[in-house]
This record gives C-alpha cells, structure tokens and sequence, in this order.
C-alpha cells in the first residue's frame, strides 16, 4: 500500500510533551520527543519501565491513557494533526489506518465471541471488506502468522487457544484492514521463549511482507535487534538515542545506552567443591486433584550453591517449589532438610523447620501486604522466630534495611506502594533473610523487573549467599538469569526432570534435545540471529 | 491528623453535606435532654395542639410535645440501629474471615445456613421471631444484628476470598502463623474499604427496618419516643391538612439520604486509592 509515497514521512512527532496528573499536580511523562517514520519502517521504542515508551506508542495513536493530557508538541500521521484531532477523526483512522496490538492479548479480545467474529468486525464495519471477503482473509491472515489449522482455528473461542496462538491471532486481526502504521506494545514479553520465538518470526515476516510500517515498544534488547530497522532508547521520557540497529548495536553512543548493553554480561562468580545436599527431594510425585504435575522427582540442592530450575510455564518447577514448602504435600516420595525427613504439610512442620526454609516470590506487588510499614513487614518474622523486643527487633530491621542497600531511616516507616519495583523485591529479600534461613526458594525473582534493576538484585542475591552460606533454588524461565547465578541447573518439562547436573554439564553439549530447544530460542544480541534461526516464510502478501 | 484534615478538604458538596447531617443528628442524640423543651414522656398540653410558640410542632395524640419527641426520637432510633449494625459486622465479618480462611466443611456449613436464612423475606421473619421472643430493645438488636450479619457474611467471604489468595498471606501461613494473626493482620486491613462502605448502606437499612417496625407496632415500645411510631401515632392528622406527622418520616428521609452521600464517597475513595 503506497509505495510510491516514500517521500514524506508517514508518522511525524515534534516536540511532544505528555503529562500525567496524580493527585493534583500534573507531571511530565514525555518531555518533548522527536520522532519519524516513514513508510514500512519498523521503529524499535526501548527503555525500562516508566521511560514513556508505552505513552510515546499511544501518542503515536493520537491517544491517550486516561488522567494524561497532550502538554505540546504534534503528532501528524500522513498529514493529519492528532493531538487536537476530533474524537470521529482518531476513530475513523484506528483500525482501519493504525492498529494496536496489546502486551495481553488474553485480556484485549472478548471472551464472549469467536475469533473470527472479532477478526472481521473492523473490515466489515470500516466498508473495506464484505464478511465473506473478510473471513477468506482472515484464514489468509492465520496462514500467514503461520497458526496451527487456519481454516477452523477462526471459530475457536478465546479461552480455547494458546497465549502464543492468541497472540498471533491479535497481530492478524490488527492486519485486517492493511493498515499502515501497526503499534506493538510488548507483545511477547508475557510468553515462553520458545513461544516468543513462533510469535516473532510470524510478526516480522508478515510485516515485511505487507510493507507495514510498525513501532516496536519492548523491554528486551535482544527483541528489538531482530524486529527494528531503527531503535530509539528512551529514558525518562526522554530521547538518549537514535540510531540504525546496526549502527547502535555495534557501537552505542551514550552511556546509559552501553549499560543497558553491558547488563546481560553479569556473571556469578564459580564456587569450589561441591556441598553436602542441605535440601534433598526424593521420588517426589504430586497432582492438582487427579491431574499429576509433578512425576518422581529427585533433585539435590547443596549446600552454599545455587541451583537453578528452568523450564517452561506449566513444566512444575513452582509446583516442585510448593511441594517443598508443603503447600501442595506430595502424594508419593519426600523431602529431606539436613538429612532429617520433613513432614509433607507446612501446618504438622514445626516452627524451627519452617524457618529454615523461605520464599521470594515473582510478584512483589502481591508478596508485601499494602497495609503495613515496612518495618512490620520484615519485623514480623523476627519477632515470629527469634521472640526479639521491640528494640532488638527495630535494629535488626535496620540491619537487614542497610544490607539491601536501602536507608533504614528514609525506608522503615513507608508502606510498600511507596517503593519502585526493585526496591520492593529488595524488601521480599529483607523479609526472607529476617528468618535467619539457610534454603531460600526464589520464585521468578527477576522476571517482573527492568534488566538494570535485575542486574542488581542478581549482585545482591550473590553476595548475601557468600556472606551468610545460604542455599537457592532459583526458578526461572530465562537462560541468561541462569548462566549468570547458577552453580547447578535442573531442566524441567511437564512435571519431570529431564536434564540435571552443574551449569558446565547442562548449558554446554552433548545438549539434551529439550535443554538445546530452549538455549536455541533465547534471542541473541544479533539482528541476524531471527533470520538464521528460522527463514521467513515465502509467498505472495495476501 | 493532617491526612484527616486534607481528606475533609477534598469531600465532595454532596459528602459534606451528607456529614453535616449526619454530625447534626449524633449532636441532638446527644444532647437530647438539654435541647428538648419538654420531657419525652410527659403529657404536657391538650390533643393534637396546633404549632404555637408554646409547642413550636404542636403536640401529639396523648398532648406530648411533638418537638420534643422527635428531638429524642434520635436518641433511641440511632443508638439502636448503631447497636444492630456494629453488632451485625463483627459478628458477619468474623464469621466470613473464617470460612475464606478455613475453607472446607466450616464454609460449607457457615455458607448453607446463611443461604437458608437469606432464602426467608427479612421482614417477615423479623416478625414472627419478635412474636416468639417478645419485643423488647435486647431481642430486637440481637434478632436484627443476626439477620442482617449473612449480607455482611457474604461481603466479607467473597473480599477475602480474593485476599487469601494473594501471596503476602500464604508467606504467613507457611511462616507459621496462627489463623487469628492471618485474618487480623493480612486479610482485615485490606478488606476493609468494602466493608466500611457497606457498614454506611447497612445501617441505613437497620434504621429503615426499625421505623417500619414501629411503625408496624412491633418495634421500640411506647411510651419511648421514636420516629416510626410517631408517624404511625399521629397519621390520623395528615387527614387533616397538617403536615406534623410528616416530620419524623422527613427526619428519617434526611438521615438515609445523607448517610447515602458520604458512603458514595467512601466507595468512591477505596476504589480510587487502589489505582
């Protein structure tokens, strides 16, 4: 569509300004962005979380979330102004001009109606396409994304496909109206690596060969270097850089853009010797009813080492972290700690074995309960466990505060929505060293933060195991989280164990098939890497 | 207290209102027998006296002064339906903290009975149980308290519910702690916004159950003063062109107004502080 208009941009932001307004003060968000695209041009819009790059991708809509307003500047797509643009007009030019495809596509199509009905609702109302004509594109369009039975999976129901498939089933129905201009916000960041890769390979190849211009909004650096011709790093609404990927992935200008390059090269460093197993599971099965998630599982976690347990969603490797706390006992086998057999439910475990064992979890919103100070939040359990006074209690409080690396004095009498999220996941750790424990279950860590902030709380985590000779299970979903921390490496996948052993076994070959998979599918800082990995698929645009 | 002062600077007319009123009632409550011109029971002039300097509302069928009445009317009628309300959250609260907590047989069997009782017209069963137990202000507050703790029941169930399942209350759980600590530290405090909303609707509702059951004859007993038997008293005069019986119905409109307003705004506020 419009080739030969290559001339003149076809998104064109000057100097935008947008501001957000809590309480009752208004603050910027962007602070004045330049930004062109022209036709078929991917943009990739990268930064931690709060740099703007979901509002600058929203703006480029001509829209805005609400309590934010337009503070200056102009958005001109293909000639018209947006921001003071009438409702009818953005709403004329969205969908059938400029689409939008969502981080959750879970949660943005209807679980009331089939695919297809949504899929055609656009075309049809916009007048591009009878319904027959739709739905014949819309089988196109599945084929095209390359998902699984594209002649029946239209009449499928929301719930009854996979998040990858409903993902790519998103970017077809964004494609419905040929639009020029599509905005992709995270539209992989929810979903396994594996999965990731289908999704991206179907998003790049039907992009390129519809000519659709596109912004890429996405945290991973590694993303972004197979999707964009052109990346712009943002950081507190604010340009830092804009350069070819090439060009930028080679050689970065600014500082901050070099540290986010330099993240992933965080290494743990090795332990000598291998410990006495400190938490042994043996031949433990368990199951959600009668459905079995976990199959005769043995797995050492030895002392002084961290033990990473990767896989993908629904593999049990939280499932196996339940069993071992006792929340989900487990119907066959047992767990042992320092040798002594732990009975299977938390509530027969006396408090000295509960102590000994504590969790970080994924989520730090929902970890620290919003009602309390963080001095009770990491009080509680020394006062629980070691029957400390207030005083004691209170200076060790600032202990743990100081070893986090946070300011007892500013941080002790705040409430944990007063936190950012490194800071909160900081406080999960607080709370789980308060214990005095020697096996600490981290459940996803890192997996909810910024690359720099999880860079930190990796250190952290590093070095608070040296000092106190702790012991982590570390579950994750991300190989590099994994070649960073682990000493040992458990490879997961529907509830077994199928590769085991330390990190220079199981991440080096002979690769277990499955273990090969997943280490295959982790992007790589190359923008050729996608198109090695699997070649686009060919045939004429639909 | 500065973040009291700077929420009350942030109310809405409608709230400030409603608060108004509502302060303005708990003060004559309060202050009754210094207000009132008249005892609340003493016959004081002649039948249905007209409105005078003498008696500014005029007097009631037995020649009580009407001002007076309604002016300790308040007094009984609040502090009743106060009584009932707090008495039906503490025990419908708990009771619902414990089946999200327990789960198993003790929701099951808490959730049947509170269906079963829900599944009987309200009015009705207040009716017959206050002809069993005789009327008297203990049976009446015990008798609306239990009957209206199965909404507060249901509430507090389905809130904490969502809240049990979060992770901050299974750290306390595998750390041991006992179940009154888990329902009193990590589930009450973030449960209750809800509930104070709903604290606001309910005694509404436990006032207007009240008027009507004094209304009925059934409610608080002559010669106490209170507005749904001053209504039901004096209604022969409406046929007469005055509006004197009106006044306690008016006085009753005024107050489930007003509290109306502010818990608007209190559910107002518990949904915006989430964000």
């Amino acid at each position: 569509m419009g080739d030969t208009r290559d001339d003149k941009p076809l998104l064109e932001i000057r100097g935008l300004k947008v501001e957000g307004r809590t309480g009752e003060e208004w603050r910027p968000i962007i602070k004045g962005v330049d930004l062109t695209l022209r036709r078929g041009e991917v943009l990739g819009l990268i930064g931690e979380s709060g740099a703007g790059k979901s509002t600058l991708g929203l703006a480029a809509m001509g829209f805005r979330r609400d309590g934010c307003r337009f503070a200056g500047g102009t958005v001109h797509f293909d000639g018209i102004e947006l921001t003071h643009a009438s409702h009818q007009v953005r709403r004329g030019l969205r969908s059938s001009r400029i689409a939008y495809v969502a981080q959750s596509a879970a949660a943005s199509f209807n679980p009331a109606y089939r695919l297809m009905t949504q899929h055609t609702e656009f075309p049809v109302l916009r007048g591009v396409m009878s319904r027959a004509e739709a739905e014949a594109d819309a089988v196109e369009l599945y084929r095209r994304m390359q998902l699984p039975n594209p002649e029946e999976i239209g009449f499928r129901y929301p719930h009854q496909v996979s998040g990858g498939q409903l993902q790519r089933a998103m970017t077809a129905m964004a494609m419905g109206c040929r639009p020029e201009l599509i905005i992709f916000d995270e539209p992989t960041t929810a979903l396994d690596v594996t999965t990731q890769l289908e999704v991206l390979s179907a998003i790049r190849d039907a992009v390129q060969s519809f000519g659709t211009a596109a912004i890429y909004v996405t945290h991973d650096l590694a993303v972004v270097a197979q999707m964009a011709d052109r990346i712009m790093v943002l950081l507190k609404g604010e340009t830092v850089e804009e350069a070819p990927t090439r060009d930028m992935l080679a050689a970065p200008r600014e500082d901050y853009t070099k540290s986010l390059w330099a993240v992933r090269s965080f290494r743990a460093p090795e332990k000598t010797g291998a410990g006495a197993p400190l938490v042994e599971v043996r031949q433990v099965s368990a199951a959600y009813g009668t459905t079995p998630v976990l199959r005769n599982i043995t797995v050492p976690f030895r002392e002084g080492r961290t033990t990473a347990v990767v896989g993908e969603s629904g593999s049990g490797k939280s499932t196996l972290a339940r069993a071992i706390m006792g929340l989900l006992p487990p119907v066959s086998g047992h767990v042992r700690l320092s040798g002594k057999e732990l009975p299977r439910r938390y509530q027969d475990r006396s408090r000295e074995e509960l102590r000994q064992t504590q969790v970080i979890y994924q989520m730090a919103d929902t970890a620290l309960n919003p009602r309390q100070k963080i001095g009770e939040i990491i009080g509680r359990p020394i006062e629980f466990y070691l029957g400390a006074d207030r005083r004691t209690r209170d200076a060790k409080v600032r202990g743990l505060l100081e070893d986090i690396e946070l300011d007892p004095a500013e941080y002790i009498d705040r409430y944990p929505s007063e936190l950012s999220g490194g800071q909160k996941q900081r406080i999960g750790i607080a709370r789980a060293l308060a214990a005095e424990p020697r096996f600490i279950i981290c459940d996803e860590v890192t997996s909810a933060l910024d690359q720099l902030v999880a860079e930190g709380i990796l250190k952290l985590l590093t070095r608070l195991q040296a000092e106190r000779n702790l012991t982590y299970m570390f579950i994750t979903h991300d190989i590099a989280t994994v070649r960073a921390i682990a000493d040992d490496v458990v490879v997961m996948r529907n509830g077994e164990v199928v590769a085991a052993g330390t990190k220079e076994q199981v991440l080096s070959p002979p690769f277990h098939p499955y273990t090969e998979l997943l280490l295959d599918s982790v992007p790589e800082m190359d923008p050729d890497w996608l198109t090695r990995r699997r070649p686009p698929a060919t045939g004429p645009a639909g | 207290m500065s973040r009291t002062l700077r929420l009350l600077r942030t109310m809405p007319p409608s709230a400030l209102v409603g608060a108004t009123v509502i302060v303005l009632y708990v003060l004559v409550a309060v202050f009754a027998p210094v207000i009132a011109p008249y005892p609340e029971r003493e016959v004081v002039g002649a039948q249905y006296l007209e409105w005078s300097s003498e008696f500014p509302l005029g007097t009631d069928s037995l020649g009580r002064d009407m001002l007076s009445r309604l002016i300790y009317g308040a007094r009984n009628t609040i502090a009743i339906a106060f009584l009932a309300t707090t008495l039906a959250f503490v025990l419908g609260a708990v009771l619902g903290l414990l089946a999200a907590v327990l789960r198993g047989w003790v929701d099951q069997v808490l959730s049947r009975i509170v269906d079963v009782v829900m599944a009987i017209p309200g009015l009705i069963f207040i009716l017959l149980l206050l002809s069993v137990f005789g009327t008297s202000i203990t049976t009446l507050v015990l008798i609306i308290a239990i009957l209206d703790s199965t909404r507060v029941f249901r509430l507090t169930r389905a809130v904490a519910f969502g809240i049990v399942a979060l992770d901050y209350v299974e750290a306390a759980r595998v750390r041991g702690e006992g179940i009154l600590w888990v329902m009193r530290r990590e589930i009450l405090p973030n449960a209750m916004p809800p509930l104070v909303a709903e604290y606001g609707m309910r005694f509404c509702f436990v006032f207007l159950t009240i008027a009507a059951l004094s209304f009925l004859g059934l409610g608080i007993q002559p010669p106490a003063a209170d507005w749904g038997s001053m209504v039901r008293e004096n209604a022969t005069l409406i046929t007469f062109g005055d509006i004197t019986p009106l006044l306690p119905a008016a006085a009753i409109a005024a107050l489930t107004v007003a509290v109306n307003f502010v818990v608007d705004w209190m559910l107002h506020l518990s949904s915006g502080l989430k964000e």
